[in-house]
């Protein structure tokens, strides 16, 4: 096992999503409608949108996962994909983590386009930036390793698309309260130790890293 | 007796679920043992484990 | 490791009933009306909860018997990757459905009685009923992961990672909510301080009794139930080879003996 191989199907992953444009032409935008639609639904009281704005953002990434983690899946359906790099010398727990690191590359830059539109649009101002940027990197850690282990599980699966939601969702129930306390901390919105969340956010990710890269050979040898 | 609704609701379902459950469990039951022949009907899976249960060392 | 009443089939009527659950089944039909009698007549009231506390002798025990039954789960998950045996899956499966149920009913009878106590039917802030909540979505879905047709190796594996990873998440879920509200309006431990009166220790007791019960006579039916399933689902697949047996049977008794251990599993 080693970074070297885990890097090279990170590359393989995000070649595909930029030769394809997925992400930028669909997940993007979503994104963005998101974004009006809890505007619509919270009646453009800029008050709400400031108090909700941490769980919203949570929200919305979660939303936004599940659509990246069916892609990260999704692109691996073909030509027997998944089989194939078991062929290679690689090792499945590398293949883990490739595509944890594609799908967070994938989350972070999603990210960073939600945050500056409802900064913008909820009006937002941030307190804590240092806060904000580590336990949003330490959350989507703690996603795109989830979320590549579920997206396995389901891999397969004639009813994919409605199972990963309610596998993967309860189980990322820590990092929806985790990461929206940190947040809620970092906007100066809640009296909430930001720093402990973070330390919550990092317990979640690296279980889930540690459990991804022992599970992850003995899923894929059977879809 | 206080609270008398409450208290017949909750028991109601607490004892009604289980009951309706167990019902159709032992229906379905019923319906597959009839499916099933009775010699696959053992709940044990390789002839190895069969014979240490026989023998009694199960 | 293997227990020896769920492993052997002791009737040949065409049930999934044997001795052992027809003698469980039987404690039901007497406990449950006991339960019930002294959960209303014979036990006192509480002093602040009134008679609030009576639907506690169902929703405490409830509560207890869903969380053994996903840790039942989870170690029949382990037992499975670890063993690879069918019974450990089959255990694992029967256990979580029977888990689901309970916990609804943890969470329905934990409602109502909150509502007359706490003047509330649902607390966010409080750290057991978020905790309850978010593994009983996490089963719903192991179990929907189980519906999926799959290999019969295939599905069992999934579901056992996913049973393992479910009861692993349990804990940072509850560290996360504790956190979350740091709050609880859950009472702490009642047993222990030793205000109880003595029927009311014993109406507790035996209402742990009768749902331990429960669980173990929906445990062994539901286990058989899975059982059979799975032998059904190979038949169905062996279809074809059944009927080449049938045909061979009426030619050559010989050979449909050798086709049997054949036969799919």
């Amino acid at each position: 096992m080693e970074f070297r191989d885990a890097w090279s199907i990170a590359r393989k992953d995000l070649r595909i999503e930029l030769r394809s444009r997925v992400l930028t032409n669909q997940i993007a935008p979503f994104t963005l409608l998101i974004v009006v639609l809890f505007g619509f639904a919270l009646d453009a009281d800029t008050q709400t949108l400031r108090d909700t704005g941490p769980g919203l953002f949570w929200v919305a990434v979660l939303l936004i996962a599940l659509l990246a983690i069916q892609r990260a899946v999704q692109i691996e359906d073909a030509d027997a994909a998944r089989e194939r790099t078991l062929l290679t010398p690689v090792s499945p727990s590398s293949v883990f983590l490739g595509k944890s690191i594609a799908l967070f590359i994938q989350l972070v830059a999603l990210e960073v386009l939600l945050f500056f539109v409802m900064l913008a649009l909820f009006n937002l101002s941030v307190g804590n930036p240092l806060l904000i940027c580590l336990s949003a990197l330490v959350a989507t850690i703690g996603v795109a390793t989830s979320g590549t282990l579920y997206g396995v599980i389901t891999a397969g699966v004639g009813v994919r698309e409605t199972l990963l939601p309610i596998l993967l969702l309860p189980v990322l129930a820590p990092i929806a309260i985790g990461a929206t306390r940190a947040f809620g901390d970092a906007f100066d919105r809640v009296d909430a130790d930001g720093w402990a969340w973070l330390g919550l956010l990092a317990v979640f990710a690296v279980v889930y890293t540690v459990l991804g890269m022992f599970a992850y050979g003995q899923l894929v040898e059977d879809t | 007796m206080s609270h008398l609704g409450y208290l017949i609701a909750g028991w109601a379902i607490g004892i009604g679920v289980p009951t309706l459950y167990a019902i159709y469990i032992l229906s379905r039951g019923r319906k597959l043992a009839d499916k099933v022949p009775p010699e696959r009907q053992r709940w044990i899976s390789s002839t190895e484990e069969q014979s240490r249960i026989t023998d009694g060392q199960g | 490791m293997k227990i020896k009443f769920m492993a052997i089939k002791e009737t040949q009527n065409n049930t999934t009933s044997s001795r052992i659950t027809r003698f469980l089944g039987s404690c039901l039909v007497l406990g449950v009306p006991a339960l019930i009698l002294f959960a209303f007549v014979f036990s006192p009231k509480d002093d602040t909860m009134e008679d609030a506390v009576r639907l506690l002798y169902i929703h405490v025990p409830v509560a207890i018997f869903s969380y053994i039954a996903f840790g039942i789960t989870a170690i029949g998950s382990i037992f499975y990757l670890w063993k690879r045996s069918r019974w450990w899956d089959t255990t694992a499966h029967a256990s979580a459905e029977i888990g689901v149920m309970f916990c609804a009913l943890t969470l329905i009878t934990g409602s109502i009685w909150g509502r007359p106590t706490w003047n509330t039917w649902w607390e966010w802030g409080d750290v057991r009923l978020v905790t309850t909540l978010v593994m009983f979505l996490m089963f719903i879905g192991y179990l929907a992961l189980r519906q999926v047709p799959a290999s019969p190796e295939v599905r069992a594996k999934r579901a056992a990672i996913v049973g393992i990873i479910g009861t692993i998440n349990i804990p940072i879920v509850n560290r996360s909510v504790e956190w979350w509200e740091n709050s609880t309006l859950h009472q702490q431990s009642s047993l222990t301080d030793g205000n109880l009166e003595d029927l009311t220790l014993f109406t507790w007791f035996l209402g742990t009794l009768i749902i331990g019960i429960a669980y173990l006579w929906l445990l062994i039916h539901r286990f058989r139930v899975g059982w059979l399933a799975t032998e059904y689902e190979a038949q169905g697949y062996g279809v074809a080879i059944e009927e080449r047996q049938a045909e061979a049977r009426a030619h050559n008794t010989e050979t449909s003996g050798h086709l049997e251990e054949g036969e799919v599993e």
